[in-house]
């Protein structure tokens, strides 16, 4: 029996990834902004794989809402043996033209939700099997983008995160990773307006949006035994974009 | 077993200690098994021992042997 948290796991990568991990067996904890929306993707996931998968909904920018997921996990499993910080926010933005509360909230949700969402699961994943941390970063994060450099900073925050964590984490036998997507076709992208989804489409060298299933994949590998020797890497999932 | 033997041993077993130490005036890096690695071992080990999850706030204020006793009586374990 392995055990996973997965937040922001009502729709997009975190719904995918959740998939995924109950697909191999694993049983689940799962997190969503919506009480209603993550209830009926639990009682899904838990119908149509058979494992066992409890919930709870909250702003992940509340460290309570961390510290009760973690409860829950301890209450129900004991350990995490996987623990994907996913939830997070977009919102676009020039210097100058984004609202303090826009800035606030970025950070508040992509950099402090990761961070109490880690923190308070590390000693859940010290007492599991070959536990294993993936966050989800982006490709802003670490390339900048214009128009975005507030949400690149929240996301360059993860990136700091997940390095980080890997050394402190290492010597206690906990893996730390994050995936770094492109665009993907998933409800973030609504705020973007068409010409500029159709620019990101063509700085894409394959050309096409990604799909949540296709970073779901990278991060169900990046947990799993296949990638036991890898750890404080941040992989892109971006299908060659540049921006 | 009551509740005070199983937190001193808790506290034996994670630090390492010998079974005889004297554990009830013991401080957070007062003592050279005490630092900031094993006192998350610790925690782990009270966490396991009587089965509560202590918050990160109780975590970083777990001080002294004396504070995890108060600690813990928050979490309805009355160590005394």
């Amino acid at each position: 029996m392995s055990v996973a948290l997965v937040t922001g796991a009502s729709r997009g990568i975190g719904r995918a990834v959740a998939s995924r991990l109950a697909e191999q067996g694993h049983h689940l904890v799962l997190h969503g902004h919506d009480p209603e929306r993550i209830a009926a993707t639990a009682g899904e996931i838990a119908a149509k794989f058979g494992v066992t998968v409890v919930h709870a909904a909250g702003d992940i920018a509340d460290p309570a809402t961390s510290k009760a997921l973690a409860r829950l996990a301890f209450d129900t499993f004991k350990r995490l043996d996987a623990l994907v910080v996913n939830a997070g926010t977009h919102a676009a933005g020039m210097l100058g033209m984004t609202p303090d509360a826009t800035v606030e909230r970025l950070f508040a949700v992509n950099a402090a939700g990761a961070a109490y969402t880690l923190q308070n699961s590390v000693r859940l994943l010290t007492r599991g099997q070959r536990p294993a941390v993936v966050l989800t970063a982006s490709i802003t994060g670490d390339q900048g983008v214009a128009g975005q450099a507030v949400y690149a900073a929240s996301k360059a925050a993860v990136a700091g995160l997940t390095r980080s964590a890997a050394k402190e984490l290492g010597p206690r036998g906990i893996r730390v990773n994050a995936v770094a997507p492109g665009f993907i076709a998933t409800d973030m992208l609504d705020t973007l307006d068409e010409a500029g989804r159709a620019d990101r489409i063509a700085h894409t060298a394959l050309g096409r949006l990604g799909a949540a299933d296709e970073v779901a994949d990278v991060i169900v590998f990046l947990l799993s035994e296949q990638a036991r020797f890898v750890t404080g890497q941040i992989i892109g999932v971006d299908g060659g974009l540049t921006l | 077993m009551t509740e005070l033997p199983r937190l001193r041993e808790a506290f034996r077993t994670a630090l390492d200690l010998p079974a005889d130490e004297p554990v009830d005036d013991l401080r957070y890096q007062d003592h050279e098994k005490w630092d900031s690695l094993a006192h998350m071992s610790l925690v782990a080990a009270i966490e396991d021992e009587f089965s509560v999850m202590i918050d990160t706030d109780d975590v970083i204020n777990m001080s002294s042997f004396a504070e995890a006793v108060r600690i813990l009586g928050k979490y309805g374990v009355d160590v005394k």
